[in-house]
Order: structure tokens, then C-alpha cells, then sequence
């Protein structure tokens, strides 16, 4: 079905080459963070960020302005905003679930609705919304390729303060961390990590890439640092695979992705089944 | 100087007073088991000595060098996620972290001291083994192991045997009591658990959101309100 030449001819092809860069970075940034944000509950809030990144994006296209400048710290604000309700939820009137469903589904309105007020945008929705390697342009590539660098080098660096605080924020605080500066640190490095794969993955997809590589792994591994690991080799996996699977048979690249993820998740969830 | 005291401190939720005015000291060595009714404050007391809330009024000293990142603590169960991936050695490991500081990784001797402590609870078999599958009493141990990491000095307890059957709770009392007499760390716990409570502790602090008691184990046990509060099991 799919010859070795579509294959060679599709890696030949400059723009395929530079997303799949961008792609494999933002894969491993958002798997390791998922990571976290999967054990502390916060699966969510990465969907709401990106409809808030959706919408962002939207305005600023609407306005002309550089897309990333605009979302990356619209993004950042609202991400602080879901955390500080996440933690506050036990005792405030809107608990934190149905606060990140009312901001995720008002901000993905907005967007819509600036998209399709704005001339010339319609046919764009569709690849916001599922994801598309062509709208990265030659500035894009290399303002993602450094801030995934970036979110990639403070994980490593943080990397056993974030396991601490992960594992019992109480502890960790107890002990002298500095929690609330870490909870931030991850809030912003997923915003920046949301910002950049959302035009790859689509605004609707790009949470499963923080998600699915994780849960993929703890089917199967037991150890912190096995997860980690195994969880971005599963994600970059999960993309490359997704994303030659997009370009062959012309569907969506967050779409393909997201399918390739589920398949591997079931694989790894029937392996950790039958190892038990 | 005493190793910790606390003046007048008052602590509240949103203008509910849980405590009001708590004075008391804590000396090296001691062995503090904290007191009271269901609600009375016994664990907001910790949070405040932990820094984890901080009080309306009053003030809590450290003495004797004490910092308050050089402060172990061992947690209510419920507080953790009981299904986390992790390894019994990173667990414990991360008791360590901090008193690192800035240093980002662990080196031998972090390593080390991990070990060392694993030891002294008799939990090095379970180095490898994964946090989620052991047992009640086995995850305390480990979290102990971590607390233990993180201090030489004091170590704060926060009803720890909530969950574990009778035989498990008195030896995890024994491994506390080992602690205090054998490396000298001072402990300040709650419990509800009078049998351990008469066997090691060597001072009282009975809260009523404010204190009752405070004082040795051998006045508490004469005095109307430390007879009431034992009840019958003193006299078994
Ligand atoms: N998060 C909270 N928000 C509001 N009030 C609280 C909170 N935690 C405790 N309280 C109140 O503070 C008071 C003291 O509670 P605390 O948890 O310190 O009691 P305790 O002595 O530890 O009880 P227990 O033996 O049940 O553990 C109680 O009246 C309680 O209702
Ligand atoms: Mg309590």
C-alpha cells in the first residue's frame, strides 16, 4: 500500500523535514510534562489551555500579529488562573472541573467566532482545529525548535524537584521547596509546550499528546524514571509514526496521531496486563 | 535555647480560630505526642510548625541551629497519590532533595544516606520494589525512610498508623521510638493511639484549640484531664 519511494519522496520534502523537528521536540516536552500533569491531576487543564491558545491565535491572526508572541503569554496568564482554581477548588463556589470546562468551551466559542467573522479564515479552521504541518512558516520552526529546547533543558534540570513535588506537595513544601515557584515553572513550560504543538497536533488534539504517551507507560512501568523515559520514546514514536501515516493516506496529522497513540496505549495496556 | 517553642500562636480558616494562643516548648531529645479530641487542631498545630499555613498571631522559634528545611515530616496517608509509579528508592531518595539547595541532581552521598536510612527501618528489600504495590505499613516505613532523609534533628508525625492493623502499628511505634533513642531525633506527633502514646512518649501536649496540658507523660497521667483522656487502658 504505502510504496518506499512516497516514503522517500515525503522525506525529501523540505517542509515535512522541518515539522517533523518541531514535532519530535514538542512530543518530548509534552510527554515528559504529562507526566506530571497526569499524576497530579491536571490532565485537563492542558484541553483548556489549548482552547484558550485557540482563541488567541485566532485574535491574533485576525489582527495580524505574530501568532506565537501573542499565545504564548495569553496562554501562560490562563494557565496560572487554572492552576490557582484547580488548588482553591475544594473550598471556592465553581469547582475546578467545571471551571476549566466553562473557560476551554467559552475560549474555543471566541475563536470560532473570530474566525469565522475574519475574511479568508474559514477554509484555516479545520487545520487549527485537527492540526497541520503546513501552517508552520520558516520563523515558526525556529522560534519552536528554541523554546522547546528551553522547556526540554528545565525539565531535565528540575527534574527531581518536579518528582518531589509531584508525588507529595505537602512533603516537599514541609521540607523547604519552593512549591508554588515549580507549580508555576510547570504551568508555564506546558503553556509554551501547548502553544508550539497546537499547530501540528490541532487545538482539540494537542491535550492527548501530554496525556497518551503517559498513561501508555504506567500500563507498564512501575518506576518513575522508566516512565519518563519510556513515555517520550512512546511519543516520539506515536508522532513520526502518525505523522508518515498523515502525509500517506491525507488525513488530519493530529488526527493520525492521536489514533497511533490510542494504539499504542491498547498495546501497552494489554502488555502490563498480561505481565501482572 | 529549646530546639523549637512556640509563643501565643494562633491559627484560623477563613476567621474559624482553630487554635488560640498555644505557648509551649520543645527540647532536644524529646519524644511529644500531641493530644485531643477529633477537630481539636492537632493538625493544623503541624501544619503552622511545618510552614505549610501560616499563623494570625503569635510566633514559632527554631533553636539549637535547627532550619526549618532540616525538619522531617511524615504525612497523613490520605494526603498521597497511593497509585503513583515510583520505586521505594526514589521515593526515600527524595527526602534528600532538600537540603541541596540549588544542586539539581543527587550525588553518592544523598545516595547514601538514603540507603542508611532504609536500613535503619528495615526496608532495604524493598529498594526496587514499586511504592504502589506494597502494603499499608510497608508504604509508611518508606515514607519514614524519606522523612528520615531529610533530618537529623526533628522529625514531625501526623497520626501514622491510621490504616494499619494493630501488630503493624506498635512496630512502626517501635521503629519512632528507635529513632528518638538511638539517634537521638526529636519527634513531635498526634495520635489517637493511647497504648503507644503511654509506652514512649515523654511529653504531652493535649489540645482543645487551645491547650489543655502541656507537660511530662508522669504528670499528665495524675492530673484530671490526662486520667479522663486515658481512660480505661491505663488501668487494664
Ligand atoms: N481545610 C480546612 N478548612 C477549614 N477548616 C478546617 C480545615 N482543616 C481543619 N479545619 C477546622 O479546624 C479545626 C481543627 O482541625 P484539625 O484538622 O487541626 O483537627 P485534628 O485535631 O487534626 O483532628 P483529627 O483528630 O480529626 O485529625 C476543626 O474545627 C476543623 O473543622
Ligand atoms: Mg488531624
Amino acid at each position: 500500500m504505502f510504496s518506499m519511494s512516497a516514503l522517500l519522496g515525503l522525506l525529501s520534502q523540505k517542509f515535512i523535514l522541518r515539522a517533523m523537528l518541531v514535532g519530535v521536540l514538542v512530543s518530548l516536552c509534552a510527554s515528559l510534562l504529562g507526566v506530571s500533569l497526569v499524576l497530579k491531576r491536571y490532565s485537563m487543564i492542558g484541553d483548556g489551555l489549548s482552547h484558550v491558545g485557540f482563541a488567541s491565535l485566532a485574535i491574533s491572526m485576525a489582527l495580524g500579529w505574530a501568532p506565537l508572541l501573542v499565545s504564548i503569554p495569553v496562554v501562560v496568564i490562563s494557565a496560572f488562573f487554572l492552576l490557582r482554581i484547580n488548588n482553591q477548588s475544594n473550598d471556592s463556589a465553581i469547582k475546578g472541573d467545571s471551571a476549566i470546562a466553562l473557560i476551554s468551551s467559552s475560549a474555543l466559542a471566541l475563536g470560532i467566532m473570530i474566525t469565522s467573522l475574519t475574511k479568508g479564515m474559514n477554509s484555516d479552521v479545520i487545520s487549527y482545529m485537527f492540526g497541520s504541518i503546513l501552517t508552520l512558516s520558516q520563523s515558526d520552526v525556529i522560534v519552536s525548535i528554541v523554546l522547546s529546547l528551553i522547556v526540554l533543558v528545565l525539565f531535565i534540570v528540575f527534574y527531581n524537584k518536579i518528582f518531589t513535588v509531584t508525588f507529595d506537595e505537602n512533603f516537599a513544601k514541609a521540607t523547604g521547596t519552593n512549591v508554588s515557584l515549580l507549580n508555576s515553572l510547570l504551568a508555564i513550560l506546558t503553556s509554551i509546550t501547548i502553544v508550539i504543538g497546537m499547530r501540528i497536533m490541532g487545538t482539540l488534539l494537542i491535550s492527548s499528546l501530554i496525556i497518551f504517551p503517559s498513561l501508555s507507560s504506567m500500563r507498564i512501568f512501575k518506576k518513575f524514571k522508566h516512565v519518563v523515559i519510556s513515555s517520550s520514546i512512546i511519543s516520539v514514536f506515536c508522532f513520526l509514526l502518525g505523522l508518515i501515516l498523515s502525509c500517506l493516506i491525507e488525513i488530519p496529522t493530529g488526527a493520525s496521531i492521536v489514533v497511533t497513540n490510542l494504539t499504542v496505549f491498547i498495546i501497552c495496556h494489554i502488555i502490563g496486563k498480561t505481565i501482572k | 535555647m529549646s530546639l523549637l517553642s512556640c509563643k501565643n500562636l494562633s491559627m484560623s480558616y477563613d476567621n474559624n480560630n482553630a487554635l488560640t494562643d498555644i505557648s509551649f516548648d520543645v527540647d532536644n531529645g524529646d519524644y511529644l505526642c500531641i493530644v485531643g479530641e477529633n477537630g481539636s487542631g492537632k493538625s493544623t498545630l503541624l501544619k503552622g510548625l511545618l510552614g505549610l499555613m501560616s499563623p494570625i498571631s503569635g510566633e514559632i522559634l527554631f533553636g539549637d541551629n535547627l532550619k526549618p528545611n532540616e525538619i522531617g515530616y511524615l504525612p497523613q496517608q490520605q494526603s498521597i497519590n497511593r497509585s503513583f509509579p515510583a520505586s521505594c528508592f526514589e521515593v526515600v531518595l527524595s527526602g534528600t532533595l532538600s537540603k541541596k539547595g540549588l544542586i539539581p541532581f543527587y550525588n553518592k552521598h544523598d545516595k547514601a544516606r538514603a540507603l542508611d536510612a532504609m536500613q535503619k527501618l528495615n526496608i532495604l528489600s524493598l529498594k526496587n520494589k514499586s511504592y504502589k504495590q506494597l502494603s499499608g505499613g510497608q508504604q509508611q516505613r518508606v515514607l519514614l525512610a524519606r522523612a528520615l532523609c531529610a533530618t537529623d534533628k526533628l522529625l514531625i508525625v501526623d497520626e501514622p498508623t491510621t490504616g494499619l492493623d494493630p501488630l503493624i502499628s506498635s512496630e512502626f511505634y517501635k521503629l519512632i521510638h528507635k529513632l528518638n533513642k538511638l539517634y537521638g531525633i526529636t519527634i513531635i506527633m498526634t495520635s489517637h493511639d493511647i497504648n503507644s502514646l503511654t509506652k514512649y512518649a515523654t511529653k504531652i501536649l493535649h489540645l482543645k484549640n487551645n491547650v489543655q496540658f502541656i507537660g511530662t507523660y508522669d504528670e499528665y497521667k495524675n492530673t484530671e484531664i490526662g486520667k479522663t483522656f486515658l481512660g480505661g487502658i491505663s488501668h487494664v
